[in-house]
């Protein structure tokens, strides 16, 4: 096991190399990060534009460029952007920020999707199983800034039904936030619940839909007569047997959900005005910082890879058969 | 479906599996319906601006964010375009983009995965080193920063060739895991005996015994492809203004959704439909094409793989 993790990391770092790469040479060759100072009007003189020009490297061959960027990026700083600012600073920060979202988001998405879709499956045909399955299909045929919208078109209706602010749809707090560290929770938690919920749904449903099948194909196999036949009683037999088992191929999902997940932070961001990666990625692209998207490439890289890493682990865990390998 | 068995195993020997799948297809009323609906769209879509009173580009100054009315049935934003005109001009580039990128990456799919998977060895190795590459690579970001520099009239093709070049990775692993299962068998291995060529031997046997999940992964894509179109023009990064795309539209509407909620909710509204009718008609297709796909408790599904 640890010489397959070992020979799987190498490759992921092989990889991750390449595409920063990759994406390091397109946005060299597309960007033009000295056009803000161009446009100006009037025009600055040549010597400060050429001076920008060398600082920002733009002087160098691209596979220079790109080597002096490894070679900073693998001791953990990301270079400057356009303006100045360290990449890193702001990485990190932003991070945090994302992580929140998607941490909660895929967890909550993860353990409902599950549930949900199990609960369908005991209860095939019935009338929850027949809502689930249409909702589940409405909400993957949604993208996410639908959902974020209508989430928002919902809420203000129940704000106004109530006749107080309960959920916030702008940023993460609120700015004129007074009142101690209780006070401040709670006007978090108000910002927090739209946006984690928009990404969860849509991890929700797709589970749910994986789940119920899983389940289903589980549930007519022997194993789960064999249990019942030796005295189990139905919830054990469906929970301890039935659920285990169905579980297994969620775990080559849960790599891709997370993926899904980035992508859907991006949205989520930039609609309820969260200062994370995703509203990262729209800016960065917009202000043509090479450094910046070069970041982002390995976070998001990073991520996809590591949650890949995370689903073999998980699969291991919940999988006998692949442990004897 | 219950009287399901006693027909099939009636008529078995006299009906051909396109009339069978067609036949089991037809009995999903859902799927059929949802056939329709999208059929009707993508007529409507093309055939109906040219009878309209309004084209998507004319500007009403005196009915600007009007709700709808008889006049603009799908009300006015705020430059004062009839909604109805834009949002048909918009499904039509995003029913283009969906369909097109649909084809042509389950084609990469279908081909990649048949050529790793019936040669395996070093074709194998680099092709789905390839298809890990690719699922790294931030292709969001990077089809955000090529299209909106391309030249206006080649911005749709460039975002159909970009789009489909990053969605047929996993498909083509599906297509990849059935061909490998496929090139031991006897009808494959009897053919390499008679002398066939490998290329003949994947497009005469391969191919069309993959073709089910070839047929299913079109459809499904339709739906994913639309989606991240409209992902990238919502974000300014896909089909470039003054066209628009379903994703422009329902930007626009963002803007406003809680004071001129109209302009948001039938372009989100149209799109939802087009998606949720390509779902269920690959979820139909799939039924159809493969039957024991569909879960039932009395039968044991083996995994393939």
């Amino acid at each position: 096991m640890t010489r397959f993790l070992a020979r799987r990391l190498l490759n992921y770092i092989v990889l991750l190399g390449l595409a920063s790469f990759l994406t390091f040479c397109l946005t060299s060759l597309t960007f033009e990060p000295l056009d803000s100072l161009l446009e100006r009007n009037p025009r600055p003189p040549q010597v400060v534009i050429d001076a920008k020009a060398a600082e920002l490297d733009l002087d160098k061959p691209i596979p220079v460029r790109y080597a002096n960027w490894a070679s900073g990026a693998i001791r953990g700083n990301f270079g400057t952007t356009v303006t100045g600012q360290p990449v890193s600073d702001e990485l990190w920060r932003r991070i945090g920020v994302s992580l929140r979202l998607v941490l909660i988001g895929s967890v909550v998405g993860t353990v409902v999707g599950v549930v949900v879709g199990a609960w369908g499956a005991i209860r095939q045909y019935r009338m929850s199983d027949r809502v689930i399955t249409v909702m589940s299909l409405l909400i993957l045929s949604t993208p996410t800034f639908v959902v974020a919208n209508l989430l928002i078109l919902g809420a203000l209706e129940v704000n106004s039904a109530l006749g107080i602010q309960l959920f916030e749809y702008t940023g993460e707090t609120s700015p004129d936030a007074v009142g101690g560290a209780w006070a401040q929770l709670v006007d978090r938690l108000q910002h927090l619940v739209l946006p984690t919920f928009t990404l969860a749904l849509a991890s929700i449903a797709g589970f749910s839909r994986y789940q119920r099948n899983a389940m289903l194909d589980v549930l007519g196999q022997d194993f789960i007569r064999t249990a019942r036949a030796k005295g189990l009683t139905r919830r054990r037999a469906l929970f301890k047997h039935g659920l285990r088992t169905a579980l297994i191929p969620m775990a080559t999902l849960f790599a891709y959900g997370v993926s899904a997940l980035v992508t859907g932070a991006v949205f989520t961001e930039k609609i309820f005005g969260w200062h994370g990666m995703g509203e990262w990625v729209v800016q960065g692209v917009a202000s043509q910082d090479t450094n910046i998207i070069a970041a982002i490439t390995v976070f998001s890289g990073a991520t996809i890879l590591l949650a890949g890493l995370l689903s073999d682990v998980i699969y291991a865990v919940l999988d006998p058969r692949v442990r004897v390998r | 479906m219950s009287e399901q068995p006693n027909e099939t195993v009636a008529e078995y020997q006299f009906v051909s599996r396109r009339t069978l799948v067609l036949r089991r297809f037809l009995r999903n009323r859902t799927a059929v319906v949802a056939l329709l609906v999208l059929a009707v769209l993508l007529v409507g879509c093309y055939a109906l601006p040219p009878f309209l009173p309004h084209s998507y580009s004319d500007l009403n100054y005196e009915a600007l964010q009007q709700p709808p009315t008889p006049n603009h049935w799908f009300g006015t934003n705020a430059l004062g375009q009839d909604l109805l005109a834009q949002t048909l001009r918009g499904m039509q580039k995003s029913l283009l983009i969906g369909i097109c990128v649909a084809f042509i990456s389950t084609t990469i799919a279908a081909t990649v995965g048949a050529i790793a998977g019936y040669f395996g060895g070093w074709r194998d190795r680099t092709l789905m080193w390839i298809v890990d590459l690719l699922l790294v690579v931030p292709s969001f970001i990077l089809i955000a920063i090529v299209t909106p520099r391309t030249q206006q009239s080649g911005t749709i093709l460039w975002l159909i060739l970009l789009l489909a070049a990053f969605s047929w990775m996993i498909s083509s692993r599906m297509v990849r895991g059935m061909t490998m299962s496929l090139r031991e068998r006897e009808f494959v291995v009897a053919a390499r005996y008679m002398g066939v060529s490998h290329w003949r031997i994947i497009v005469r046997h391969i191919v069309p015994n993959v073709a089910s999940i070839l047929i299913i992964d079109t459809a499904l894509n339709v739906g994913v492809a639309i989606l991240a179109e409209t992902g990238l023009s919502f974000l300014g990064f896909g089909v470039q203004p003054p066209d628009v795309s379903l994703g422009t539209l329902i930007a626009d509407g963002t803007r406003s959704v809680t004071t001129f909620p109209w302009v948001f909710l039938f372009p989100a509204g149209v799109l939802v439909l087009i998606v949720l009718c390509a779902n269920l008609v690959g979820d139909g297709l799939r039924d159809a094409l493969d039957p024991s796909a569909r879960p039932a408790p009395s039968r044991t599904r083996k995994a393939r793989s």
